[in-house]
């Protein structure tokens, strides 16, 4: 203990062991995940979609939407995620293959959103309640996001996409439109739907859901590489 | 490994009359010296470090009314809470928490090795850059650009800045190390030498992964956790705990009661804190024995958790009374206790029966707290209670208000993590039950919500006299030398 070589070897070894388990592990083990299909090569899942949905991602993290929103689906034992209508079934690691960024999140203030696309498919809907949470949803805490929208007179015709709100909302003569930003988060809301089923292989390799058995105390974790390997 | 040998030296607030002796006239020489050596870049670490909790106390408390009332400052793209709230807890931790991490460790390895420093300006400049880098990644979070990670916000190139930064600071601590005076290495500087090593690698390992390597999928996901565990158990519980076994046996005047405890409890906290990383993902989209490693690293930290405690506990045994007459031990007190119980509380809330209910709840948020600030702040403030009169020579002014500084954090922390437990236990229970719409999950929490608003309140007091009371002392405009400022004059001294 009182050797410099000695006690930088253990700092050094200690963190070492960990960083290998909880961050190269879970590389090693899923950084190589292959989308599935069928034998014939249809239905592929998931498609690496890009475009608007990729700037909307980045709205979606500029405004930090995910301190609020999960995006995972549990499985019944750990949550009542799938009774609350979240989702057909749980997330697998194979649903985020493409996500160039991945959103699970830690903290729901509002519901999660994996499937949101899904369960909620109107485009006015998702505009009206980003930009007036409690018009949707009563109630709600998530803040109002207006300052994605313009506020325009009506010049001749009303525009196609301005929201459509209740009378009092916006003064007589003006519409709410979104901009570009409420576009792409929109577009991008809409993107996610985690609900394709899964092949039995893929869910296999993705997300083993039997809990494995709670290693000895003594040796759980300078043990966990090699548990990893089965 | 005799108890003698490990102890800091002399009782500095109990014995300022002991008579004098020749070796130990040499030694006040000498720490006079290091003192003098480390004063500029330690009262800039801690000037900027209060300055940065001022913020962070604006945006926490900004966040927190956004949970009571969200049209509060609704229209300002800057402050929306998805803003607002990154902007906190990075305020807190790199604002706050890193520069008075850094002060801290800075003056303590200076003292423990007994050597001065050798180029301070060095510091002072790494100091600067890490300021400049989080000034710039905070308004970058509040201008809408943040990386999407929790406590990896930050942009890639500020990212880049810190790490040199933060290369200038620590370079010090490992060359104060190699160039101590030959004795005994004391447990705090295993604690802090391991800290100085464990965040570089953790910090830069993290951003290479996720922004630079673009890991795929969930490995983002895994990877940000790990960072975020570690940021908390590598970097602020080791600087925090080395600190306790420091400040504790230093301020009571006997040596920690057991060296051979406090190395497991060393040795068990290294190889066991970072394994418990994945518990966070409990349930999630990655491999289940990821969960089930973490869970079995986080009863096991029961070990550390038991040896530390103890160690403490029996250090303190028939000197409780400091408590009542120290600033310094009465907030370090505070901290290794919450350190303790916060600690003892995430090992049933790992269990994957318990995180049934509590995940995705404010009792995550709780448990941050407790490491961050509960914990972390609080020790903190002990060491800087204990260390800034040895820089400018003069003595905290003011019994009140280091007193309004004590109950405003020790209440005000202690209310806001019971409204977060509660909340997190009725959002739990409540999001079990399907049959309640997800908007009446979040309504049940509100009136805890509204306590933790309450409870930034006296949050706010408490950091405004203490930023005051800082103030004074580097202006040196405190009591002139002498005793130390007690809350309660011991009896039979001065």
């Amino acid at each position: 203990m009182k050797r410099f070589p000695s006690i930088l070897a253990g700092i050094f070894v200690t963190f070492a062991l960990a960083w290998f388990g909880m961050a190269m592990m879970p590389l090693i083990q899923l950084g190589n995940l292959q989308p599935q299909s069928e034998e014939d090569g249809s239905d592929v899942y998931p498609v690496n979609v890009a475009g608007l949905t990729n700037q909307g991602r980045a709205v979606f993290a500029a405004n930090g939407c995910f301190y609020c929103h999960s995006q995972q689906v549990r499985d019944r034992q750990n949550g009542a995620d799938l009774e609350r209508g979240w989702g057909d079934r749980r997330t697998v690691a194979l649903d985020y293959l493409y996500d160039q960024h991945v959103f699970l999140g830690e903290m729901r203030n509002g519901p999660d959103l994996a499937n949101i696309g899904n369960r909620q498919k109107d485009a006015a809907w998702h505009y009206a309640h980003l930009y007036d949470p409690r018009f949707t949803s009563p109630g709600s805490i998530m803040p109002p996001f207006r300052f994605l929208f313009e506020k325009r007179k009506i010049a001749g015709q009303r525009s196609d996409d301005a929201l459509k709100l209740d009378p009092g909302m916006v003064e007589e003569g003006f519409e709410i439109v979104p901009n570009d930003q409420a576009k792409a988060l929109v577009a991008y809301l809409l993107s996610l739907d985690r609900n394709h089923p899964l092949k039995s292989s893929a869910e296999a390799a993705s997300a083993p859901a039997a809990p494995a058995p709670a290693a000895a105390p003594a040796a759980a974790a300078p043990a966990a590489p090699k548990e990893a390997k089965k | 490994m005799t108890p003698a040998t490990a102890t800091p030296a002399a009782p500095t607030h109990a014995a300022a009359h002991t008579p004098a002796v020749s070796s130990h006239d040499v030694e006040q020489v000498e720490r006079a010296l290091i003192d003098a050596s480390a004063r500029t870049p330690v009262l800039f670490f801690y000037t900027t470090a209060i300055t940065w909790l001022l913020a962070a106390t604006f945006f926490g408390f900004v966040a927190s009314i956004k949970l009571n009332s969200p049209e509060f400052l609704g229209s300002w793209s800057w402050l929306t809470y998805g803003r607002v709230w990154p902007a906190y807890t990075n305020t807190l931790a790199y604002g706050w928490g890193f520069l008075a991490a850094m002060g801290t460790i800075t003056w303590l390895m200076a003292r423990l090795c007994r050597v001065a420093l050798g180029s301070p300006k060095l510091l002072v400049w790494g100091g600067i850059f890490w300021n400049l880098g989080v000034t710039v990644g905070v308004v970058s979070i509040l201008s809408g650009n943040n990386q999407g990670y929790e406590w990896m916000e930050f942009p890639r190139y500020v990212a880049a800045i810190l790490f040199v930064a933060y290369s200038l600071m620590a370079v010090w601590g490992v060359v104060m190390f190699r160039h101590r005076r030959k004795g005994h290495v004391y447990v705090t500087l295993w604690y802090m030498l391991a800290a100085v090593f464990w965040f570089p690698w953790l910090f830069g390992a993290a951003y290479f992964m996720i922004s630079v390597v673009h890991v795929p999928g969930v490995v983002q996901a895994a990877v940000s956790e790990w960072y975020a565990q570690g940021l908390l158990g590598y970097w602020f519980g080791a600087v925090g705990l080395g600190a306790v076994y420091y400040l504790i046996p230093k301020v009571i005047g006997r040596s920690v009661h057991s060296y051979y405890l406090a190395a497991i409890g060393f040795w068990t906290y290294a190889l066991f804190v970072g394994w418990t990383a994945m518990t966070r993902l409990s349930g999630g989209p990655i491999p289940a024995w990821l969960v089930t490693v973490s869970i079995a690293a986080t009863i096991l930290m029961v070990i550390p958790i038991a040896t530390v405690t103890l160690n403490y506990l029996m250090t303190m045994r028939d000197h409780h009374h400091m408590v009542y007459h120290s600033p310094t031990i009465r907030f370090t007190f505070y901290g290794a206790a919450a350190w303790t119980l916060g600690s003892l509380i995430s090992i049933p809330a790992s269990l994957r029966s318990v995180d049934h209910y509590m995940h995705f709840t404010h009792f995550a948020v709780a448990q941050t707290h407790f490491v961050l600030y509960a914990f972390f702040s609080m020790v903190m403030f002990g060491a800087i209670y204990y260390i800034v009169p040895r820089l400018v020579g003069v003595e905290w002014l003011s019994t009140t208000f280091i007193r309004y500084h004590f109950w405003g954090s020790a209440y005000g922390i202690g209310f806001a993590i019971a409204m977060l437990l509660i909340a997190g236990l009725v959002q739990g229970f409540a999001a079990a039950d399907p049959a309640l719409d997800y908007s009446v999950v979040v309504a049940r929490t509100a009136p805890y919500l509204i306590g933790r608003s309450v409870a930034w309140l006296m949050l706010i007091f408490a950091h405004l006299a203490f930023a005051l009371h800082f103030l004074l002392m580097v202006l040196r405009l405190g009591r002139p030398g002498g005793a130390a400022t007690l809350f309660h004059p011991l009896e039979g001294e001065a």
